[in-house]
C-alpha cells in the first residue's frame, strides 16, 4: 500500500515535470521570434548570426531538457 | 512483446517504448559487454556510411564531382565553417575531432529514421560517452592551454565585485552540468521523437483515424528528418562553444 502511493507519488511528479516543456517552449519560441524580427529588420546581417541563433535555442531547450530528466529519475530511479 | 502489450490491457497493439531495446542480434543469451547487439549492427552501419560517403565518395576528387563527392564537400564545408565561426580560426586545428562527432551523429541520426532500424543515438549511454569525451578533453585542453588560469573562466572581471562569487558560482555549476544537458540533449531529443511517430503508428489500427494518423506520421516524419540534422549541428556548435571557452577562458 505504501509503495503504491509513493508509486503514484513518482507518476505525479512525472506528469509535472512535463510542465518545464512548456517554459522550454517558451523560451526556444522567444529566441528564435526575436531573432526573426531582427533578421526582417536587417537581412543582410541575418546570415552570420543563425549559428548564434542555435546556441541560443540550445541553451533555452537545456532547461526544458532537466525538467525530462527529473520525469525520468521519477519514473526509472526513484 | 505484442501480446504481452494487449494482456496488460493497454489500447496499443505495441509499446511504443519497445523499438529502444537493445537486443543480442544472434540468439537470446544474456547481453555481455562483447555480445554483438542491434546497437553494435547500427553503429557500425553509420560508420560503413560515412567511410563511403567521405572515403568512397571523394576518392577519386574529380574536378566535376560526382553526387557523392558533392555532398561530401558540403559537409566538410559546412562543419570546418561553423568550427572558423563559432570557435575562432586557432581552433581549425581540432576540426577533425569536431567533423568526426558531426558526421557520426549525422548518420546515426538519418540511419535511425528508416522503419524498423535501430537510433544509437536514442540512448544516453550513447550521448554520454560523447558528451563526457568532449567535457573532459574541453576541460585538460583548457588546463594544458593556461594552466591555472584556465579557471579564471569562472571569474567574471566584467561584473561588479560584489557578484562576482555568486556568478562565479553559477558558473561552476553550468560548466559541470554541460556534459548532462549536452548528452540528454540529443537522446532526448532522438527518443521522443521516435516514440511519436510509434505512437501515431500505433493508432493506425484503428480503421476510423487510420488515415488522420498516416498523415500525421507523415508530417512528424518530415519533422524527424529536420530534427535529425539540427539535433547534430547543435551537438557540434556546442561543441566548438566549449572549444572556444578553453582557447580563450578569459572573459
Amino acid at each position: 500500500m505504501e509503495g503504491d502511493i509513493v508509486q503514484m507519488g513518482a507518476y505525479i511528479g512525472a506528469g509535472l515535470a512535463c510542465t518545464g516543456m512548456g517554459g522550454a517552449a517558451v523560451g526556444v519560441g522567444h529566441v528564435v521570434g526575436n531573432f526573426l524580427s531582427g533578421a526582417l529588420r536587417n537581412p543582410s546581417a541575418a546570415a552570420g548570426q543563425t549559428a548564434t541563433m542555435f546556441i541560443g535555442i540550445a541553451f533555452a531547450e537545456a532547461l526544458g531538457i532537466f525538467s525530462f530528466l527529473v520525469a525520468l529519475l521519477l519514473m526509472f530511479a526513484v | 512483446m505484442a501480446s504481452e502489450a494487449q494482456s496488460e490491457g493497454s489500447g496499443l497493439v505495441f509499446h511504443p517504448m519497445d523499438q529502444f531495446i537493445v537486443k543480442p542480434l544472434f540468439g537470446d543469451g544474456p547481453i555481455e559487454w562483447y555480445t554483438i547487439t542491434n546497437v553494435t549492427l547500427w553503429m557500425s552501419l553509420s560508420v560503413v556510411a560515412i567511410i563511403a560517403l567521405l572515403g568512397m565518395g571523394t576518392a577519386r576528387r574529380a574536378i566535376v564531382p560526382s553526387r557523392s563527392q558533392s555532398i561530401g564537400e558540403l559537409a566538410y564545408g559546412f562543419v570546418y565553417k561553423m568550427v572558423e565561426d563559432v570557435a575562432g580560426k586557432d581552433a581549425v586545428g581540432y576540426f577533425p575531432y569536431i567533423m568526426t562527432l558531426f558526421m557520426f551523429i549525422v548518420c546515426a541520426n538519418f540511419l535511425g529514421l528508416l522503419p524498423m532500424s535501430f537510433t544509437t543515438t536514442s540512448h544516453i549511454a550513447v550521448t554520454a560517452v560523447m558528451a563526457m569525451a568532449v567535457f573532459l578533453a574541453v576541460t585538460i585542453l583548457g588546463f594544458v592551454k593556461h594552466g591555472m588560469s584556465f579557471l579564471s573562466l569562472f571569474w567574471i572581471s566584467s561584473a561588479p565585485l560584489v557578484l562576482r562569487p555568486i556568478l562565479a558560482l553559477i558558473e561552476v555549476i553550468s560548466y559541470f552540468v554541460r556534459p548532462v544537458s549536452h548528452s540528454i540533449r540529443l537522446a532526448g531529443n532522438m527518443m521522443a521523437g521516435h516514440a511519436v511517430i510509434k505512437v501515431f503508428a500505433a493508432f493506425a489500427g484503428i480503421a476510423v483515424i487510420a488515415p488522420l494518423s498516416v498523415i500525421a506520421i507523415t508530417v512528424i516524419y518530415a519533422l524527424e528528418v529536420l530534427v535529425s540534422f539540427i539535433q547534430a549541428y547543435v551537438f557540434a556548435i556546442l561543441t566548438c562553444v566549449y572549444l572556444k571557452d578553453a582557447l580563450h577562458p578569459h572573459h
